[in-house]
């Protein structure tokens, strides 16, 4: 099989010694992490090798040898470089030699059992160590068997540079028995507000879920759960938000340390999406406050509030004249209009009874901007919920008038044809009515059928409004299910740390030269955007139409009455 | 390194050009015509064409400049999604098979495929509307299942070489991927 020999690109300039890594014997190819200079004590190495083993549980070894000869050709180094192969004992001993500032390097391999008799192809494959090290591989695949044939190769190769992170923590200025050259970090100087940060975030982290057991032990006392607060609760999209909110804080302020990258970035993305959430919604609290906006709002709310029940009231009257040339009922049309204008009163005289109050009671709610855009947006989406209920309990007396109606005329065409319905076996039985019966039966049919039109037109118009608030709403907590569920944090550092995400690699061919090995750069290929979103997005209590547009066509055209937002949390029927 | 022109399904001329890089690594290119740039000023010309109607119709200067700004974005959008300069598959036996689209603004989208996913590369047919076209396919293994497929993924679909690149390009494949065979047979038999 071919050989693949994976060299680290920092460690091409490095002095003459033996190459230390893992050796994979199933795909045939030896990852090297770091070259050990001399001059070094064999039995020393071998003991800081047992003990990085130990804690890294990746079989480390020493695989080979590395010469850069900076002048000609020493020709007792190389000997002297394959009687190490002899100490340790690693088969097939990897010879990797430099010549000057060659690009191309000689690459060969030392068996001690000559059996193959063919050249084995050598391939010299670079890799770019630190970023190796911190990238992650979507889809991640199960690490708990490091060394099992069905692991994909690269992933083996990526765990295996991860996990020897202790390996790359000794400085190269560090004054021990061993000097080896491998990829460096900065140091921890080199980001002291991380490492404050990192300080500062245990005693907060215990403040924040002190603070949010008070909160959450508030809102689960009795007192909050009473039959018409709870329900109150349950429809008002405010709390709804709050709570998930809540459910976030409590995530992120939790003391247990991340298990793995899934958790550790969900963290970071609910992090940054509060962060971003509170500071919207503070910059739309500085827009309200300032130049008096609330009293601005305040002012056009009665006004507008009247154009709406004054658009209303023509739109009754219209009906109850003749709509688009139609020819309504006199007497039902008179009944239902003056039943409608008569609730339309009431609510103008409440509106305007709470005129004086409106100001007071808008400034307080805005402050609560300040928890963040989302509880903003799910305030206005409550207040216009709660504005519009006159169009809401329209829709409602509509529909029931007009279900009854549906009912009836279906249950007395039935009785026209002679045919009853069995409730017992639920289907259509025929029966023998009396003469009475089909005659009272057939005049209220007549009745029925020709007051339809009135009350159908009726039906029609106020859920045709009531829809038009529904989809309002609906766009405004589509907007907030967004802003709830991006993954920023992801998103960003797939914008400046691309390697961070890795979908898989890439390999280009660099310069060849006959003889010489095949020579392959490695890179890494960072996951697209869509896949980042698709993969880190957050969860939310997402409010998805109910039905189906059949069943809500259905549901339309028989009268009954639409709920179309399910949130998660509510009881299937 | 040698190149040799064909022509795509649609009649457009291509050009292949195979590298051999080493003994179990082969290049296989294959380019696309560049864009034209006489149906370049086509759209262009009757993009401000359009609007210049619509000007003399409301004698809104604004529809001129924004004529103008959506030629502009119309065509990076096009040069950097849409137009694929060049599709080439790297094969490396042992390792395995790298597919690179480059588009038109410099661009280039790789996917890479190890060895052990790659079950077989054939050649299929479809029969797309009123045509029969031939595509180069890699068929993957499925990792339940040791004679199932669990995907196949088309290769050239925007360049649509006919069968006699297709040949060549299958033939080189193999050569590399048979080596493979024999050295697990041979492995096998030890």
């Amino acid at each position: 099989m071919v050989l693949k020999v994976f060299f680290p690109s920092c460690c091409s300039s490095a002095e003459s010694g033996i190459l230390i890594g893992r050796w994979i014997p199933e795909q045939s190819s030896a990852v090297i992490l770091a070259v050990v200079h001399f001059p070094f004590i064999p039995v020393q190495v071998k003991q800081y090798l047992r003990e990085v083993q130990q804690v890294t549980k990746v079989s480390v070894s020493v695989l080979g040898s590395w010469n850069n000869s900076k002048q000609e050709k020493e020709e007792s180094l190389s000997e002297f470089l394959e009687d190490l192969g002899t100490i340790f004992s690693h088969e097939p001993w990897i010879q990797i030699s430099k010549e000057g500032d060659s690009k191309f390097w000689n690459c060969s391999t030392l068996q001690k059992q000559p059996d193959n008799h063919r050249e084995e192809e050598i391939i010299l494959v670079y890799y770019d160590q630190r970023k190796v090290m911190l990238s992650h591989l979507h889809p991640p695949s199960d690490t708990a068997d490091l060394g099992a044939e069905d692991a994909s190769k690269l992933s083996a190769i990526f765990n295996t540079v991860a996990s020897s992170k202790v390996l790359f923590m000794t400085d190269r200025y560090d004054d021990g028995p061993i000097k080896m050259t491998h990829w460096q970090s900065d140091g921890i100087e080199a980001s002291i507000i991380v490492e404050l940060m990192k300080q500062a975030s245990v005693p907060a982290c215990m403040l924040l879920t002190f603070l949010l057991s008070l909160v959450s032990g508030v809102c689960n006392s009795r007192v909050l759960k009473f039959w018409p607060l709870s329900f109150l609760w349950s429809k008002l999209s405010t709390c709804e938000q709050l709570g998930h909110r809540l459910q976030h804080l409590q995530v992120i302020s939790s003391s247990k340390k991340a298990q793995n990258q899934t958790q550790l970035m969900r963290k970071a993305n609910i992090f940054v999406s509060l962060l971003i959430d509170v500071a919207l919604g503070i910059l739309l609290m500085s827009w309200l406050y300032r130049k008096n906006q609330i009293g601005h709002l305040a002012d056009t709310l009665i006004p507008v509030a009247d154009h709406v029940a004054e658009e209303l009231q023509d739109l009754l009257q219209w009906l109850m004249g003749a709509p688009a040339g139609l020819k309504m009922n006199r007497a039902l049309d008179q009944v239902l209009g003056r039943f409608f204008l008569y609730h339309i009163h009431l609510w103008i005289s409440y509106i305007h009874l709470m005129s004086p109050f409106i100001e007071m009671i808008l400034w307080y709610v805005g402050l609560s901007a300040c928890l963040g855009l989302t509880v903003a947006l799910c305030i206005l989406s409550d207040i216009i919920a709660l504005l519009t209920f006159h169009i809401y309990c329209f829709y409602v007396y509509g529909a029931r008038l007009y279900c009854l109606k549906i009912y009836g005329l279906s249950s007395l065409w039935r009785l026209f044809r002679g045919k009853k319905w069995n409730v017992l076996r639920q289907r259509v039985d025929s029966c023998s009515y009396d003469l009475d019966q089909l005659f009272i039966g057939t005049l209220l049919f007549t009745i029925l059928l020709f007051l339809l039109p009135t009350t159908a037109l009726y039906y029609l118009v106020f859920t045709l409004l009531c829809l038009l608030v529904v989809i309002v709403q609906g766009l405004i907590h589509l907007l907030v299910d967004l802003i709830d569920s991006l993954p920023l944090y992801s998103i960003i550092l797939r914008f400046c740390r691309s390697y961070r995400l890795a979908a898989g690699v890439k390999f280009r061919v660099l310069e060849q030269q006959d003889g010489k090995p095949l020579r392959l750069l490695m890179q890494i290929n960072p996951l697209s955007y869509g896949s980042v979103v698709q993969t880190y997005r957050l969860p939310t209590y997402s409010c998805y139409p109910k039905d189906s547009w059949t069943s809500l066509c259905k549901k339309l055209f028989l009268g009954e009455l639409i709920y179309p937002w399910k949130h998660k949390g509510e009881k299937q029927d | 390194m040698e190149e040799r022109r064909y022509r795509s399904a649609s009649g457009a001329p291509l050009a292949l050009r195979c590298r051999q890089h080493s003994a179990s690594c082969r290049e296989l290119a294959v380019r696309c015509p560049r864009l034209q740039l006489r149906s370049l000023s086509a759209v262009t010309s009757a993009v401000w064409l359009a609007a210049y109607g619509l000007f003399v119709l409301c004698q809104n200067s604004m529809v001129l400049s924004a004529a103008i700004f959506l030629t502009l974005i119309g065509l990076i959008i096009y040069l950097h999604f849409v137009k694929i300069d060049q599709e080439s598959l790297l094969v490396i036996g042992s390792l395995g098979i790298q597919v690179t689209s480059s588009y038109a603004s410099g661009k280039e989208s790789t996917t890479f495929i190890e060895m052990s996913q790659v079950k077989d590369v054939v050649i299929n047919e479809a029969i797309h509307m009123q045509k029969v076209i031939y595509y180069l396919c890699i068929l993957l293994q499925d990792p339940q299942d040791p004679q199932g497929v669990s995907e196949v993924v088309p290769l050239f679909q925007s360049s649509q070489p006919r069968l006699d690149c297709l040949i060549e390009v299958y033939k080189s494949c193999h050569e590399i991927l048979d080596q493979r065979k024999a050295a697990s047979q041979s492995d096998g038999v030890k």
